[in-house]
């Protein structure tokens, strides 16, 4: 399977400058992405989640347009071809 | 109802004929009143066309001065308004872009003890501050007075725009409920911003705005619109109202909270702990006359490092502040600073609660200037 996890760009610095990271693994759930996701870039992660594993308050994670905090949280359901999309507080006026 | 001019019907002319506006709702533009908080990227673009639009009273709350810094995007202000208030500058230009337009201008900074006043009594509240400890004060105002905020957002290449606090649709805490913790998000002063961005989402603020005056079309409410220039894509993603929110859910927040601009906490009770952080300038430079032992530390960026610094001063931006607590010296006084004082206030804190002596320099390099330079 395929997904594609989108980043805000205050996190493009710790997936070396990518925006769209690619996701083959096969994964049942946004969390399990997730996982995939800090085995490779850490440092992304680390700014989603808290140290207990919790989606940071600032950050929202979408599947498609739908907010995983409505849905199932992590354990929301993934199939191939989704977009997971993070989207972190900005605070620039 | 408001009546309307020869000059303003004819200043109005493609508007008024468009459909679903018309005269009816050019004068609900009049008797409109709508509240910028923030003049600067995002208020500049909103402010002008709303006020070009004939929204009949804008108030507009900002305290800051016009640096050269400000100028690529905050069209606001010009060359000669370097250095004066932003909200001489705002005047003037507003006044000149329509004189029909009765401005109210709040020069102060926005707190818990003044958000409810200065709020109440305007239709709608357009968001344009930037910085976090204001988004909150200015949602669960909102919250409280039943008003709709009109949402921006910037970093970078990216935008962020909703609405807000409209009857049924969710709060800014529905969607963040909480900041995020220091030094975690980066500001613009410190990732830098493209200066078209704040053009690109205030007029979409100030589009919001109007439509909701004049009870047009789909507003945001309910959808985050997600503004990315270098793709040149716009996307949007739902937004429900959360029944848990503290703010508009459970009414848990029923008072308005001061966080440190930056960061995450709640700032200290003003029992003496936080003024005591404090050094103004006057008091700074008496110090470093009288050869007192401490250690000055800038916490700006490199490039605003480079354009000027004080005497002395070591340079450690606020988000390398972790990795050189080793290299200070716990037996010595240390003075942080900044443009402003808001990320030496981060930095003093933290550094505070990592047992070091510290004080921040209040309203950093700008006071110094103003008060010393």
């Amino acid at each position: 399977m395929t997904l594609t996890v989108l980043l805000p760009r205050a996190l493009y610095p710790y997936a070396r400058g990518s925006g769209a990271l690619r996701v083959d693994d096969a994964c049942l759930t946004v969390g399990d992405a997730l996982s995939v996701v800090g085995r490779r870039w850490p440092g992304v992660v680390d700014r989603v989640m808290t140290e207990r594993g919790e989606v940071r308050e600032h950050v929202n994670i979408f599947v498609g347009d739908e907010s995983i905090r409505f849905a199932e949280g992590l354990d929301t359901r993934v199939t191939d071809g989704d977009t997971i999309m993070i989207v972190a507080a900005v605070s620039g006026g | 109802m408001t009546g309307l001019s020869n000059e303003e019907l004819r200043r109005y002319a493609r508007q008024t004929i468009l459909p679903n506006v018309g005269l009816d709702g050019q004068r609900r533009l009049k008797a409109a009143r709508v509240l910028l908080v923030g003049a600067g990227g995002l208020g500049s673009p909103a402010a002008l066309y709303l006020a070009a639009a004939g929204v009949g009273t804008l108030g507009l709350v900002d305290f800051d001065v016009v640096d050269a810094s400000n100028l690529h995007r905050q069209i606001l202000h010009g060359t000669a308004a370097v250095g004066t208030p932003k909200l001489d500058s705002a005047r003037a230009r507003l006044a000149d872009v329509n004189p029909h337009v009765t401005l109210e201008l709040h020069e102060t900074r926005l707190t818990s003890a003044n958000a409810l006043e200065i709020l109440r009594g305007y239709d709608v509240v357009v968001d344009g501050t930037d910085n976090f400890a204001t988004r909150y004060l200015v949602n669960d105002a909102c919250v409280m007075l039943g008003l709709p905020n009109v949402h921006g957002a910037i970093f970078q290449f990216e935008g962020q725009a909703s609405v807000f606090c409209t009857a049924d649709g969710p709060c800014y805490r529905c969607l963040f409920p909480e900041p995020p913790p220091p030094g975690l998000v980066p500001s613009c002063a410190e990732g830098g911003v493209l200066g078209v961005l704040p053009g690109l989402v205030g007029t979409i603020q100030a589009t919001e705005t109007l439509k909701l005056l004049l009870g047009l079309g789909d507003s945001l409410a309910g959808r985050l619109l997600l503004v990315d220039t270098l793709g040149m894509a716009f996307r949007t993603v739902k937004v429900p109202r959360d029944p848990a929110c503290r703010a508009c859910g459970t009414r848990e927040i029923t008072t308005l909270v001061d966080y440190d601009a930056y960061c995450g906490t709640p700032a200290p009770a003003p029992d003496g702990s936080a003024a005591a952080l404090e050094l103004t300038p006057r008091e700074l430079a008496a110090r470093l006359d009288a050869g007192a032992p401490l250690d000055l530390v800038d916490v700006r960026e490199p490039h605003e490092w480079a354009e000027g610094r004080l005497a002395g001063a070591r340079l450690v931006p606020l988000g390398t502040l972790d990795a050189a607590m080793d290299t200070f010296d716990p037996s010595r006084e240390i003075v942080v600073y900044c443009r402003s004082g808001m990320r030496s206030a981060n930095a003093a804190r933290r550094l505070r609660e990592a047992g070091f002596h510290v004080s921040s320099l209040a309203g950093g390099i700008l006071r110094w200037e103003d008060e010393l330079g």
